[in-house]
C-alpha cells in the first residue's frame, strides 16, 4: 500500500471516534503494537529531541524500502510514533519524501505537531524525512 | 474574615475562558500566575495616558512616567520592608538579577573562595555560578537534599567555613515547594562572612518576606509570579552590598559623566539600570502588590494552606500515587506521579480537560535526579483556586490514570 492509501485508511478508522477518549484510547492501543526499537538501539543518537519522554526512532534500508523502529516512555508519544511509522514505514524514500501530513489534521492531532508542544513530534517528522534524504540519495 | 474566592475569581478575566471544551482550571501557578483586571488595566492606561520615557524629561507626560516608575519602586520597597528605596533595583526577573550578582562577584572572588548553593536549586540558579567559578576559580559546593525534600541543615552547617564567600539558596522550591529555613541560613552564614543570596521568585505569591527582619544581602524575585506583568522583577541588595558591586550591563541611565577618558557611574539603583527600563512593568508590578495586600498575606497563606491540604489527603487516595516532597513547611505545590505512568502522559489528559499542570523536569534536573525520575506531575494552586477546582482534578486523574494503565 502506498502512503496515500495508508493515510486514508488511517483517516477512515479514526473518523468513527465521536470523542477525543476515543481517539487516544485507540491510539494507546496502536503504540501496544508498534514496531519496537531493538533494546540494544536505544542509545543516545537515536533520541529524537524536543520531547520530554524519551523517544528513540531507528530506520534501515531493506531492499529499496525504508524500516522505521520507535519506542516512547510515554504511551501516548508511543502511539502517535505507532500512527507515524504506519504511514512512513516500509516504504520508498522518495515516496516519504514527498509525502505531506494533513491526515494529521484530520485524524484529530493536529496540537500534538504545534512546533512548540514538547512532545518531539515535529521532530520525529524530520528525522523520517532526513532517513528519507539520505537514503533516496544512494 | 476568610479569602472570598468566588470574589476573587471574578478579578481574573481568564479564569472564565474554556479549554478543549471545558472550564479552565489552571494549576500551574508555580510557572506563572494569573493576572486581576487591576493589573492589566493599569498596562493599559499607561500606554494609553502617559506613555513616555523616564527620568529625562521635562515635559509633563514624562514626568508622570517617571513618577509611576518611581512610585511603583517604592511599592516594592515598602512590601519587601527594605530599609532604602535604592536598594530595589528593578530587572528583567529573577534569572536577570541572579546574573547580575554572580556577575559582580566575579571579579571580587578568586580560586581560594568557595560558594554554596542548594541541591535543590532550578537550572537558572546553578549555571550563572558555575559560569562565575569557570571565570575566577571559586569553588561550588552543594547543598545536600534528604529524601522527604528539605534540605540537609547539618551538611550545610558543616560546608560552611571562613572560605565561603556567598551561599545561594531559593526561599521555596520551584520542584517540591519546599520551604527553606533561611532565617537560620542567613545567620550561620553571616558568622563566617558570607553573603546570602536568595531567590524569592517561588515564595513571592505565598508570603511576605521581610528584607530588614531577614537580614538577607540579596534577594530577588519575579513580578510574574505574584500577579504581575512578565519581563519584570526585582533584586533586592543591601546598599553596601550593591555599592561594592560592579555594574553589570553599560549604557544610558547607569552613567554619571561619560569621557573617553574614563566614566563615573550613576548611584543606586541607576547604576544597575542601563537603558530604559521595562516602565509599564514597573507599573503593573506595583499594582499586583497592592492588589495582593489588599486581599492580605495571612488569607492568601491560610487559604493556600487549606487548599494544599485537602488535595494532598485526595490525591493520596489515589493508588500508587507518590507525592515528592513532603517536607513540614511547604507552598501550596503538590509534586506526584503515579505507577509507572509517564508525567508527559498525565499532563497531555489532564489537558485535554482542560486543566493545566507542569510535567517533567521543572527545570531542576538534579532534583529530579536525586528522587531517580524522569520528571514529575507538578499541580500548583493559587488562592483563587478552589476545592471544587481540586475536586474535578481528582476525576479527571482518575479518568487519566484509567485510560492510561
Amino acid at each position: 500500500m502506498g502512503i496515500i492509501e495508508v493515510q486514508n485508511e488511517i483517516v477512515d478508522e479514526f473518523s468513527l471516534f465521536e470523542d477525543w477518549m476515543q481517539r487516544y484510547e485507540y491510539m494507546i492501543e496502536l503504540g501496544k503494537s508498534i514496531d519496537l526499537i531493538d533494546p540494544s538501539k536505544k542509545i543516545d543518537s537515536n533520541l529524537i529531541k524536543g520531547c520530554q519522554s524519551k523517544l528513540w526512532l531507528d530506520a534501515e534500508l531493506v531492499h529499496d524500502k525504508l524500516i522505521f523502529k520507535a519506542d516512547s516512555e510515554a504511551i501516548i508519544t508511543k502511539g502517535i510514533a505507532a500512527v507515524l511509522l504506519r504511514v512512513f514505514s516500509n516504504q520508498k524514500p522518495k515516496d516519504i519524501l514527498n509525502a505531506d501530513l494533513n491526515f494529521v489534521d484530520k485524524i484529530g492531532l493536529k496540537e500534538h505537531l504545534s512546533p512548540t508542544r514538547a512532545n518531539g513530534l515535529i521532530s520525529m517528522i524530520k528525522q523520517i524525512k532526513y532517513y528519507a534524504l539520505a537514503y533516496s540519495k544512494n | 474574615m476568610k479569602l472570598d474566592v468566588n470574589k476573587i475569581r471574578n478579578d481574573f478575566p481568564i479564569l472564565k475562558r474554556k479549554v478543549n471544551g471545558y472550564p479552565f482550571v489552571y494549576f500551574d501557578n508555580a510557572a506563572t500566575s494569573q493576572k486581576p483586571s487591576k493589573v492589566i488595566s493599569s498596562i493599559t492606561d499607561y500606554y494609553e495616558n502617559y506613555n513616555s520615557n523616564i527620568h529625562r524629561g521635562v515635559h509633563t507626560v514624562s514626568q508622570e512616567a517617571t513618577d509611576a516608575y518611581e512610585n511603583a519602586r517604592k511599592k516594592i520597597q515598602i512590601h519587601f520592608n527594605a530599609k532604602y528605596s535604592e536598594e530595589i533595583i528593578l530587572t528583567s526577573g529573577t534569572t536577570h538579577s541572579i546574573n547580575l550578582v554572580a556577575n559582580g562577584f566575579t571579579s571580587l572572588l578568586n580560586s581560594n573562595d568557595e560558594i554554596l548553593i542548594s541541591e535543590l536549586e532550578h537550572h537558572s540558579n546553578i549555571v550563572p555560578w558555575q559560569m562565575m567559578c569557570e571565570k575566577n576559580g571559586a569553588t561550588l559546593k552543594v547543598i545536600p537534599l534528604k529524601d522527604n525534600g528539605e534540605l540537609d541543615y547539618e551538611s550545610f552547617l558543616k560546608l560552611l567555613s571562613v572560605k565561603t564567600k556567598v551561599v545561594f539558596v531559593n526561599h521555596v522550591s520551584n520542584a517540591l515547594g519546599t520551604i527553606n529555613p533561611i532565617k537560620n541560613i542567613i545567620l550561620e552564614s553571616h558568622k563566617f562572612g558570607a553573603a546570602v543570596l536568595v531567590d524569592g521568585a517561588q515564595a513571592s505569591s505565598h508570603l511576605k518576606a521581610d528584607m530588614q527582619d531577614l537580614n538577607v544581602d540579596f534577594y530577588t524575585t519575579s513580578a510574574h509570579k505574584l500577579c504581575g506583568p512578565t519581563g519584570i522583577g526585582m533584586l533586592y541588595g543591601k546598599k553596601e552590598w550593591l555599592e561594592k558591586l560592579p555594574p553589570y550591563q553599560g549604557g544610558g541611565e547607569m552613567i554619571s559623566e561619560v569621557t573617553f577618558e574614563k566614566t563615573t557611574y550613576a548611584e543606586l539603583p541607576n547604576k544597575f539600570e542601563a537603558g530604559t527600563p521595562n516602565i509599564v512593568g514597573a507599573i503593573g508590578f506595583g499594582e499586583a502588590i497592592d492588589y495582593l495586600n489588599e486581599i492580605g498575606f495571612e488569607k492568601i497563606e491560610e487559604y493556600e494552606n487549606e487548599l494544599l491540604e485537602y488535595a494532598t489527603k485526595k490525591l493520596k487516595t489515589i493508588p500508587d500515587l507518590k507525592i515528592y516532597g513532603e517536607a513540614k513547611n511547604k507552598t501550596s505545590v503538590i509534586s506526584f506521579n503515579i505507577g509507572n505512568i509517564h508525567s508527559y502522559d498525565l499532563g497531555t489528559i489532564l489537558d485535554k480537560y482542560g486543566i493545566a499542570v507542569r510535567t517533567g523536569q521543572h527545570c531542576a534536573q538534579p532534583v529530579m535526579d536525586f528522587f531517580g525520575i524522569s520528571g514529575t506531575v507538578r499541580a500548583s494552586f493559587s488562592f483563587y483556586n478552589t476545592k471544587d477546582e481540586v475536586d474535578y482534578f481528582y476525576d479527571s486523574l482518575n479518568k487519566a490514570v484509567a485510560m492510561l494503565s
